[in-house]
């Protein structure tokens, strides 16, 4: 690079000076002779030592790295016993960058109906797609599913899978609708949480992901 | 005839008042590294054969000198005795500076100021080997607490960081033996990685005046230095072990030198600290241990006029952050804030686990110094530095054993400086330095890079003099020019590189496109002058008065240049600027010092402008998937910041003396017309001490420090929507007041055992600290009683 070439140039020029100068106080000082070449023979080797260090390895671009423990992508998949679907989706392929999670709920909720849920967390940026699921099912001590229902929407969630504590994970869950109505619906992982907890406010941990659904019992 | 001899005797006599024989000279003698007082010096006036020995502030008077040139002889038991030559046109003031360190081996320098100054015209604090020794357990940073208008910026207890009139980090230069710190400052939780205990003194310069050591130092300087050793053929060393009962820990340290009449020595010099779970008053601070190993050698040779050092330190850290402070975005902040008391509380443990820092920094020095007649003293060196940087953070499990961040820093510097005493009067230096650094960001991490992997390289040059008027009066000049060359290899999200229209801006930067991420290779150059000009003027015996105005200019460092995305030990979002300049900082210091027999004080007013002061604050929400996070963006404006640090000494009886200390900073962001962020709030300390020096030298001390609530701070309070509730997240406002109450007593047992003890928050206060990064998690140290024990062999 041309830069680094004038660097190198730099680096010349000063040793040139420097022992320009030490040859003057020499003829000057001609008893100081040893030590002065000591040093100038020191300088001009520790100048040398950077000038080469100056054009190592400018030419190699770094790595690309991937966040390993991203997690792009929700889907909670309801499925009732007769009746159609109900699939939420978030995908954020940009992690921690400026765009915004993009939500999607395909289908509606039935009145009085039972789902079974399961949720699903992916790294859509890597190909395939890494299935975190199943390191939250193997570390299902030190995690938990939350789903949190606002108020006025007639769902409520139970857990089917536990920890070897018998706490719960929340990977799969049953799902019960009552009477028409709308609200969100939350989903909330956390890494480390107390267990076993009285729900979402004192869990404490750590959120690994918070994303919530507009969604319709009709 | 007897009474002729008389009266030619009374004749004489009378010529000699008429030949001014009524001077007094009044000298102080101070060590030349720490300008610590030397008692008991005998000075002989060769002419005469009179003898004065100094007392025990190092004072010492002659009267009845002659309009004349005088040979003083000056002994001290430390140092060879040495004549040297005074010249007394009228009644004089000198400072004595006796240097014992062996690069300027048996050199006294007499001069109207003591020439160990790294500046003339800025006042100094320094920090002695005694103080030094009581905080062995500590840090570097809380020692220089201690000193007032140095505060600190804490993560915890373990990574302490050191404000100089409210400025930190990149804006402070650490010179350690000589060696500017390369040791990734840009970090608010990166703590200095230096063992206190490889300090002989500390000093601190409260502005950029010491233009020698850089230019951009618009904080201040701070500078370790290595022990003296005396020039004598000696074996001697220091021992020194002390255990705490906060924290359950303890610290040994030792140091070794080996000296010679010839020149030739050789010291080593180890520590050990290692502390388990901390506690505040009322729970275990867990996860907050600490094991800090170090080790430093050093080797030389010197003659009076050439000779050469060679050091190297190896420091490694090992620090547990508080695992409750580990969360994720605003949700998680809300309940942590919410709780009086940390959300995770285990039981007391030695073990560090994850989120934790293990920090490891070489330092290797080589230095040669030769006088050089006609010229002045040359001195070249060189030094390599090396900081590797782990950070571990909560992960899932497969990943607990690898680092989030890995940073290697490496720096190459080498440095020639000139200094030349061109007459009695005037003193220039100069000097040029060159660095290279490269910073290398391991991408084995799986965590994208914080700090870009770059190459960086300086250049500086500076010129710097001072002038005596007179015996009374100095003036100091001094212009300094850096050039930084910066060649980064940055990944940005290809989001934020089009949300700040960097795509259209920049499109010549990027490399290559790598999925949702651009490759991009900004090369970036800043040209940094600065410039400082004072003046000190010693006036009624005991008063001096300093004034120094400094220009200096700072480079924006990697951090504030290329953040870009969570910072995960601040829950937030950090955003950088590409395009930011140099800030440039015009601080005007005036000290006022007096130095009496029973009342001293030192009344330090000042007033730093900044202009393209860079600073962080909160911009706005970021939604994703983790939740909402708070995004925090660098910016610059043009920032004010003005304060005042008092100290003062009375001594009530020969050994009761109290002493005050007060602090006050102002900073104000002039463009949106609110306070600055994170200034320290006012503090004040005072002490009262009683030393019984008959009875094993006794000293008892009782230091009450009060630190008063930060009254102006910008608000950064947010609100955010959680799943049943809409919560503000208050994480500007700052603590209350508190006041803690310390004790320490020591005595000598005998000449080569020191026994202290210690007592720290004696009323177990719970407390936070403004500026303590975990505030919003925990109470801060509980009580704490240590006991020291120092031998000397």
């Amino acid at each position: 690079m041309i830069l680094v070439e004038t660097f190198q140039f730099n680096y010349n020029s000063i040793i040139k000076s420097i022992t320009m100068k030490l040859v003057q106080l020499n003829s000057i000082n001609p008893f100081k002779l040893k030590t002065m070449k000591t040093m100038k023979t020191g300088a001009f080797y520790a100048l040398l030592t950077l000038a080469m260090l100056g054009c190592s390895d400018d030419d190699t671009t770094p790595e690309v790295i991937n966040d390993e423990e991203l997690i792009t992508t929700v889907i909670l998949t309801l499925t009732p016993d007769s009746g159609d679907q109900v699939v939420l989706t978030t995908i954020d392929l940009d992690g921690d960058g400026p765009d915004e999670p993009v939500t999607t709920v395909v289908g509606s909720f039935s009145e009085n109906t039972q789902y079974q849920g399961a949720v699903q967390f992916l790294n859509e940026t890597e190909d395939p797609a890494e299935d975190i699921t199943q390191e939250v099912i193997e570390e299902a001590d030190e995690h938990q599913v939350f789903y949190t229902i606002s108020d006025g929407l007639n769902i409520t969630t139970t857990y089917v899978d536990f920890d070897d504590n018998d706490n719960p994970l929340g990977v799969q869950i049953t799902l019960s609708t009552g009477a028409a109505s709308e609200g969100s619906l939350t989903v909330t992982l956390r890494h480390e949480p107390v267990k076993p907890n009285d729900g979402l406010e004192s869990a404490g941990g750590e959120t690994d992901i918070s994303t919530s659904f507009d969604v319709s019992i009709q | 005839m007897r009474l002729f001899a008389l009266l030619l005797l009374l004749c004489c006599s009378m010529q000699s008042y008429s030949q001014d024989c009524n001077y007094t000279l009044q000298g102080t003698l101070q060590d030349f590294h720490d300008s610590s007082t030397l008692a008991g010096a005998t000075i002989v006036v060769a002419q005469t054969g009179r003898a004065v020995q100094t007392d025990v502030e190092g004072n010492f008077t002659i009267s009845s000198l002659c309009k004349s040139t005088y040979q003083l002889q000056i002994s001290h038991p430390y140092c060879s005795t040495k004549v040297f030559t005074v010249q007394i046109p009228a009644d004089t003031i000198k400072t004595f500076t006796l240097e014992h360190h062996l690069e300027a081996l048996n050199e006294i320098i007499v001069n109207g100021n003591s020439s160990s100054r790294q500046t003339k015209t800025l006042f100094e604090n320094t920090i002695n080997q005694e103080t030094i020794s009581d905080f062995s357990g500590a840090s570097l940073g809380d020692a220089l607490n201690s000193i007032s208008g140095v505060s600190s910026l804490n993560t915890g207890n373990a990574v302490v960081k050191p404000i100089i009139n409210g400025l930190h980090s990149s804006r402070i230069v650490l010179i350690n033996n000589g060696v500017r710190m390369q040791d990734q400052q840009w970090g608010a939780e990166h703590a200095p990685t230096i063992d206190i205990n490889t300090a002989g003194s500390i000093k601190v310069i409260k502005g950029a005046g010491a233009l020698q050591y850089g230019g951009n130092a618009i904080g201040g300087v701070i500078i370790t230095q290595a022990p003296k050793i005396p020039l004598l053929d000696s074996l001697y060393g220091k021992t020194t072990l002390s255990g705490s009962s906060n924290g359950r820990g303890g610290v040994v340290s030792s140091r070794v030198t080996k000296s010679h009449e010839n020149g030739w020595y050789t010291s080593l010099q180890g520590t050990l600290k290692r502390f388990g779970d901390f506690q505040s008053p009322n729970y275990i601070l867990s996860n907050t241990g600490v094991f800090e190993r170090t080790f430093a050698y050093r080797l030389g040779y010197n003659r009076i006029d050439y000779g050469v050092d060679a050091y190297y330190s190896y420091f490694r850290n090992e620090i547990g952050i508080l695992r409750a402070s580990h969360i994720a975005g605003a949700e998680d902040q809300v309940q942590a804030i919410s709780s009086d008391v940390p959300l995770i509380i285990n039981d007391f443990t030695y073990a560090i686990g994850n989120p934790r820092q293990d920090v490891a920094h070489h330092l290797a020095r080589i230095k040669g110094f030769k006088k050089i007649k006609g010229l002045g003293r040359v001195t070249l060196q060189y030094d390599f530095q090396q900081n590797n940087r782990l950070e571990y953070d909560v992960r899932r499990a497969q990943q607990q054993d690898k680092a989030s961040v890995d940073l290697n820093l490496k720096t190459h510097t080498l440095k020639v400086d000139l200094k030349s005493d061109i007459s009695d009067n005037l003193t220039i230096s100069t000097g040029v330095n060159t660095d290279y650094q490269t910073n290398y960001a391991n991408p084995n991490t799986g965590v994208r890079r914080l700090i870009p992997d770059y190459t960086k390289y300086d250049f500086g040059a500076y010129l710097s003099g001072d002038y005596s008027i007179s015996s009374r009066w100095l003036l100091e000049a001094g212009f300094r020019f850096d050039y930084t060359y910066m060649d980064a290899f940055k990944f940005y999200r290809k989001s934020f590189w089009e949300s700040r229209g960097y795509d259209t801006q920049f499109a010549d930067l990027v490399v290559q496109e790598y999925g949702n991420q651009v490759l991009t290779n900004p090369k970036l150059c800043f040209k940094n002058p600065s410039f400082t000009l004072g003046s000190t003027y010693n006036f009624a015996d005991t008063y001096t008065l300093f004034a120094n105005y400094s220009m200096a200019s700072r480079a924006p460092n990697a951090s504030e240049l290329f953040s870009e995305g969570l910072h995960h030990s601040a829950s937030r979002m950090e955003l950088g600027d590409l395009q930011f300049d140099s800030e440039i900082a015009h601080k005007v210091s005036v000290t006022l010092q007096q130095k009496g027999k029973r009342f001293d004080f030192t009344i330090m007013p000042y007033s730093n402008s900044i202009d393209n002061f860079i600073l962080i604050e909160p911009t706005g929400i970021q939604q994703t998937i983790r939740g909402n996070f708070q995004v925090w963006e660098y910016r610059q404006t043009q920032a004010q910041i003005f304060g005042i640090d008092v100290d003062a000494t009375i001594s009530v009886f020969d050994n009761l003396s109290f002493n005050h200390q007060f602090s006050l900073v102002k900073g104000y962001d002039l463009l949106k017309n609110q306070a600055l962020i994170n200034m320290p709030a006012s503090s004040t300390q005072n002490s009262l001490v009683y030393t019984h020096p008959k009875f094993y030298n006794l000293k008892i001390r009782l230091l009450s420090n009060f630190v008063f609530a930060q009254n102006e701070y910008p608000n950064t309070n947010f609100e955010v929507v959680l799943p049943q509730s809409i919560q503000t997240v208050d994480i500007s406002t700052p603590p209350d007041a508190y006041h803690l109450l310390n004790f320490n007593t020591s005595v000598d047992v005998s000449s080569s055992l020191h026994l202290g003890v210690s007592v720290n928050n004696v009323f177990n206060t719970p407390y936070r600290n403004y500026l303590n990064r975990l505030r919003y998690y925990a109470d801060d140290l509980g009580r704490n009683i240590s006991i020291q024990l120092q031998f000397n062999y």
